[in-house]
């Protein structure tokens, strides 16, 4: 009985959090979404499926979300993944901690005034400008979903790199010896001890990046320059500007079931790769 | 050991460091095929660097390390035909234990196909008796259980050399006592040569064909455990393998057979020499506590000196005396059952004689 008082006390900050920022706001969307727009904007109580009948409305924004949420968790990975493994496996322990701090330093400056730099490198008297040097003309990559990409990979990397680091770098380096031991060459043994141990890893940080780029709005944005615009964009636009609230939440609720099927389904998948594996983190 | 015996594995000058840290020192050692051979020493001398480099792990920095006469220096461990069963056993937590024991056949070019591998592992299972548990998960295993699993893993690959390094450290003394016995069985059983790596001394002189005593990253002396039990050639190995008296001393006379030293206390003893004495050299004198006897009465013959009896442990079989001398300081004095119920037990306080055989003195390298 006091056990379980004193687990309440516990859980009480968190459970409070949880109500007030999530499951509340949660329930007034999801009521707005069955509402309309009133005249000057806003909300209007009215209980209509005219709002998701108009989701179609907005199609590109899922599908620019769609495709380049999963591409750019992918792209991370598979640029993270190396990364983590150098630092992890590789790296003599006098420099992980010095390489592993510049890994995280771009964090201090703020996304927005990365993402400038990257309208610099990317716009006309970037990347395009030397490629005109050397005979490749009429490159854009600004406003373009690439330029979304690289944005989106280059501001999420270190949120890849660190569950697969932490995963790597608890891994027994004896297996490895082990299986070297046993007759298996480098490369087998990457294929047959280090990847498969590093699953928990590789899971945590595409969940994460996968999550964040799904309500992604800033990088689009700045580097879309209004053509490549994600759900995150139209809802900014809808709340903000053209004040169609109940439109929105209906936006909003779609993003929020797609994504509860996605990692439902992801989460599935993993913990049979996993067998039945318990350390699995967040799941 | 006769010349029909095969030499499977050879050190020659092998040495490795580590930085200024010199693991080996010029390790010179040749294994015979189908012995069980063991590294003894205290933690740090030195022996899983030895054998690290037996497995192709740890490249040396100086010497050669022969396999089957070949020099294997370049050769990496996946391509050398040992196997090893690691410390902590290295089982990978994400196989089951049938995969885990398959692991080794599966990275052989051609693949076995999987009949074969059912049935080479389902054989390895049998043997270290582990059958119906293939499909279990590595943490559902006990400690003694995983040892077996990590056994099996390295036997199924039928190498020419098993490598174990400190195999029973992590089980209870009674698992250890009972691993000891299958392990050795196993040994004779599968003819496979066993280099084994372990600082405890009873569980080397218990299973070894042979033991290798190491310290400070040096060899000190090789031989069958009743040789080294009955003729070290140094004080450590004396300490090391079995507990000793030990007293200082100068040779005054250097014969091939016999030395006579002379004590620090001045009194002249006699004894088997160790090594290749010289007159005046400072030596070590060494007697083990079983070759002692003790009496009421001055022995006629042989050698005697008065002592006080400073403390009485009963352990079984023999109790054990700790006695002082006025010249030769404390003595360890081991008394069998047989002759304490024959003369009766000695009490503390008391006084009396110890004696030994002029043989059973050694004179050792200090
Ligand atoms: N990889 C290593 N790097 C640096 N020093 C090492 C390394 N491996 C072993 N040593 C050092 O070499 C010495 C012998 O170690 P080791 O062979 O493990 O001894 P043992 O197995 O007899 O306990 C120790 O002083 C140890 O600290
Ligand atoms: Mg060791």
């Amino acid at each position: 009985m006091r056990q379980l008082r004193r687990n309440g006390v516990l859980l009480a900050p968190a459970g409070i959090w949880l109500l007030v920022m999530l499951v509340l706001p949660l329930v007034v969307v999801f009521i707005f979404s069955f509402g309309e727009r009133g005249a000057a904007g806003g909300y209007v109580p009215a209980l209509t499926l005219e709002q998701y009948a108009n989701l179609p409305a907005r199609w590109t924004a899922f599908k620019n979300t769609l495709i380049l949420a999963p591409l750019g968790t992918l792209a991370a990975l598979l640029i993270a993944y190396p990364l983590a493994y150098y630092l992890a496996v590789r790296c003599s322990p006098k420099w992980r901690t010095t390489l592993l701090i510049l890994v995280i330093v771009p964090f201090w400056t703020s996304i927005l005034i990365r993402s400038y730099a990257w309208i610099f490198i990317l716009g006309g008297r970037g990347i395009p400008a030397l490629l005109e040097m050397v005979g490749i003309d009429e490159v854009r990559l600004i406003n373009t979903p690439f330029a979304v990409l690289v944005g989106i990979v280059y501001g999420y990397l270190p949120l890849m790199v660190f569950p697969i680091f932490v995963s790597l770098d608890k891994l027994d380096k004896r297996l490895l010896e082990a299986s070297s031991d046993l007759g298996s060459t480098p490369l087998r043994t990457f294929w047959q001890v280090t990847l498969p141990l590093s699953v928990p890893g590789v899971a945590t940080g595409c969940m994460l990046v996968f999550i964040l780029l799904m309500g992604e709005f800033l990088i689009p944005a700045i580097l879309g320059g209004g053509k490549v615009f994600f759900v995150g964009n139209a809802l900014v636009d809808l709340f903000l500007q053209s004040r169609n609230w109940a439109f929105g939440s209906a936006v909003a609720m779609t993003l929020v079931f797609i994504m509860l099927v996605t990692v439902t389904v992801y989460m599935k998948f993993i913990s049979r790769l996993g067998g039945q594996r318990d350390d699995i983190s967040l799941m | 050991m006769s010349a029909a015996v095969r030499t499977i594995a050879e050190f020659r000058g092998l040495t490795k460091t580590f930085g200024p840290v010199v693991a080996a020192s010029d390790l010179n050692l040749s294994i015979a095929e189908g012995e069980f051979l063991s590294f003894l020493g205290p933690s740090g001398c030195g022996k899983t660097t030895a054998l690290r480099m037996l497995a192709g792990f740890e490249a040396p920095t100086e010497g050669e390390v022969l396999l089957d006469g070949e020099v294997v220096n370049h050769v990496e461990a996946h391509n050398r035909p040992v196997n090893m069963v690691f410390q902590h056993y290295a089982l990978f937590p994400h196989l089951s234990v049938f995969d885990n024991i398959a692991y080794g056949l599966r990275q052989r070019r051609p693949q076995p196909d999987r009949a074969t591998v059912k049935q080479k592992v389902e054989k390895v299972l049998e043997i270290v008796r582990l059958e119906g548990f293939g499909p279990r998960r590595i943490w559902e295993m006990s400690g003694g259980q995983q040892q077996r699993v990590a056994l099996a893993r390295a036997i199924v690959n039928e190498p020419k050399i098993l490598l174990l390094d400190e195999p029973m450290a992590a089980l209870d003394r009674k698992l250890r006592k009972e691993m000891q016995i299958e392990l050795q069985t196993l040994q004779r059983r599968l003819g496979i040569t066993f280099v084994l790596v372990t600082h405890d001394q009873e569980e080397a002189l218990s299973m070894s064909d042979r033991i290798c005593v190491m310290n400070g990253g040096r060899i000190v002396q090789v031989g069958t455990p009743r040789e080294l039990y009955d003729n070290p050639r140094t004080r450590y190995v004396a300490g090391f393998v079995g507990t000793s008296n030990f007293f200082d001393a100068v040779v005054a006379e250097a014969g091939p057979d016999h030395v006579a030293a002379r004590l620090a206390g001045g009194q002249h003893v006699r004894g088997k020499p160790g090594f290749a004495v010289k007159t005046g050299q400072e030596v070590c004198v060494s007697i083990r506590p079983e070759q002692i006897a003790l009496s009421r009465e001055a022995p006629d013959a042989g050698m005697s000196e008065p002592v006080t009896i400073l403390n009485r442990i009963f352990l079984g079989e023999h109790t054990e005396y700790l006695v002082r001398s006025g010249t030769l300081g404390d003595i360890l004095v081991l008394v069998p059952r047989q002759s304490e119920l024959n003369a009766g037990t000695f009490n503390v306080g008391e006084e009396a004689f110890v004696s030994w055989d002029e043989n059973a003195l050694l004179i050792l390298e200090q």
